[in-house]
């Protein structure tokens, strides 16, 4: 930690998540493990962050707004995605609105496994982050994340004849 | 008149902690109508729930939302048993119920927590941070995780807990009930937090009867509709009055989830007195046949699970109707005429959530 220049600023992107990663998050800036006493800031504008947190995996709707989240923020910058629904779908794999991990979109450079994982986990997933920031900022390369080894795989989806229902859209009769 | 110009609040917004987009058209500082538009968290988990085995369906339906994931398993397991005859023993019952109020325990205090960050008061956001962590802490010493506890299965509950951990567990409610009565002054008396909710966001009672409101949004305009006196699980042998308030505004609904709290604790409390001994569970043979609607009470309110099976492990139909689903339309009706800047404090004290909305 001594590479430490400056305080890592988090941006929290829920992308598709079922809340379990949120609330574990939200948990990490708060007292007991309270990550702000090291200068960790939960921003709510992307443009003043160095990290991306990303929970849950990518849809049809969402996976523009990750984008836009993703290229609004300066560089140099890391994406530390949370939970198994990142890298795989997890359980959600198989669903058919479900595209895939976050790492299709965009640039994954630290994967936390667990469902949902532990405060003590994504801690250890931002100190890893940390020193991923400080290495781009020397413009050195830094390895795309290798993903969790044991994690679902998502198996073939079966052929659907139906159309997939659009979600429901309240408000859409006026 | 002024001009109108839309205004889109979300999906990435600091005080959500979800995506949800309302394109707000105002008229100066004022909002005139809200316009939802939702999707960025659907997954099509009910089109999966009819791809899997029905009992690997408890633990899908736990992930429909990961604040309240307990009562939603707990919904479906009491779906199947009534589908396929099975009758609980008393000790899982109880054990559901502390669990059950577990989370809408740690529910209310982080819907405390965000909507007094909501209005700008971030420490008393923190101390309610602080105190659901006791309660967090309490469910992984009792069922080994802090949010997904996999403790309900159908036919019972996979988990006991021993009368040697009711010390532990009457100690944290002490410690929660201990700062509740810190915060209590804070929430219901403090100057700038009433500036902020009382008399914002109001509702009538017609208004909230034919929008079909649901949970403590209801229960803020007088409605005594609550799931758990018609006595599922082991609801009817505690005692316990559904909180009501009268006046439909954002303090009226804070009143009532901070009532809740309190009759959580005791909740609780009364299980553990009343404890039976006995099996927590009972085998379950066969797969479930025909149709049947399953509901509880939620923290956000009821929750219906239709679930129709056709004699195979699989499931036929699955369609779940979240408490979010029904009070987004009575949020419609709060925000015009309000200020921007009471829209934040106006969702939040619906307590939306929108991973259970559109699953």
């Amino acid at each position: 930690m001594s590479v430490l220049a400056k305080s890592p600023w988090v941006v929290h992107f829920n992308c598709n998540s079922c809340n379990g990663c949120d609330i574990e998050f939200l948990a990490c800036l708060c007292p007991t493990y309270d990550v702000e006493r090291f200068g960790v800031v939960h921003v709510g504008n992307p443009k003043h962050a160095d990290i991306l947190v990303v929970t849950g995996s990518v849809n049809h709707r969402n996976a523009r707004v990750l984008a836009n989240v993703y290229q609004q923020m300066p560089s140099p910058k890391v994406v530390v995605a949370c939970g198994v629904c990142t890298s795989s779908g997890g359980i959600f794999a198989d669903c058919y609105n479900v595209l895939g991990g976050v790492d299709k979109f965009i640039p994954v450079d630290v994967f936390v496994p667990g469902c949902p994982p532990r405060p003590e986990a994504m801690i250890d997933g931002i100190v890893k982050a940390v020193g991923i920031l400080a290495a781009k900022a020397k413009g050195i390369e830094t390895p795309v994340a290798d993903k969790p080894r044991i994690t679902v795989s998502p198996s073939p989806k079966p052929v659907d004849e139906t159309p997939a229902q659009e979600p429901d859209e309240v408000g859409a009769v006026k | 008149m002024a001009k109108r110009s839309v205004i889109p609040f979300g999906p990435q917004h600091p005080v959500l902690p979800e995506p949800l987009q309302l394109k707000l058209v105002m008229e100066d500082e004022k909002v005139v109508e809200a316009i939802p538009a939702i999707g960025y968290v659907h997954r099509g988990l009910e089109r999966l729930a009819q791809e899997k085995d029905y009992q690997q369906v408890t633990y899908l339906a736990e992930r429909v939302c990961g604040i309240c994931s307990f009562i939603h398993s707990l919904t479906f397991c009491q779906g199947i048993e009534e589908l396929m005859n099975v009758t609980v023993p008393d000790r899982a019952k109880f054990l559901r119920v502390m669990w059950s109020e577990m989370h809408r325990m740690h529910s209310h205090l982080l819907w405390l927590g965000l909507t007094a960050d909501a209005f700008g008061f971030e420490s008393l956001f923190m101390q309610g941070m602080r105190t659901r962590e006791t309660i967090l802490q309490l469910m992984e010493s009792t069922a080994g995780a802090r949010i997904m506890l996999g403790t309900c299965t159908v036919g019972g509950v996979r988990r006991d807990i021993e009368s040697s951990a009711f010390g532990e567990i009457n100690t944290a409610l002490d410690s929660v009930a201990r700062d509740l009565d810190q915060m209590a002054p804070t929430i219901l008396n403090d100057y700038s937090v009433r500036e902020r909710l009382v008399g914002v966001g109001t509702i009538t009672a017609q208004q909230a009867f034919e929008t079909g409101a649901v949970g403590p949004v209801a229960k803020a305009c007088g409605f005594a509709r609550d799931f758990r006196t018609t006595g599922y699980a082991a609801y009817g042998q505690l005692d316990f009055k559904p909180v009501t308030e009268t006046a439909g505004d954002c303090f009226a609904r804070t009143q009532v989830r901070f009532a809740e709290l309190y009759q959580s604790v005791d909740l609780i409390r009364q299980c553990m007195a009343k404890m039976p001994a006995g099996p927590i569970a009972v085998p379950v043979k066969g797969n479930p046949d025909g149709e049947i609607i399953a509901r509880t009470e939620q923290p956000r309110g009821e929750v219906i699970y239709y679930i129709k099976g056709n004699g195979t492990k699989n499931l036929e139909r699955l369609r779940i109707r979240t408490p979010t689903f029904a009070n987004i339309p009575a949020l419609l009706k709060m925000l015009p005429g309000c200020q921007l800047t009471d829209v934040p404090v106006i969702i939040l004290t619906i307590d939306p959530c929108i991973s259970c909305t559109e699953r």
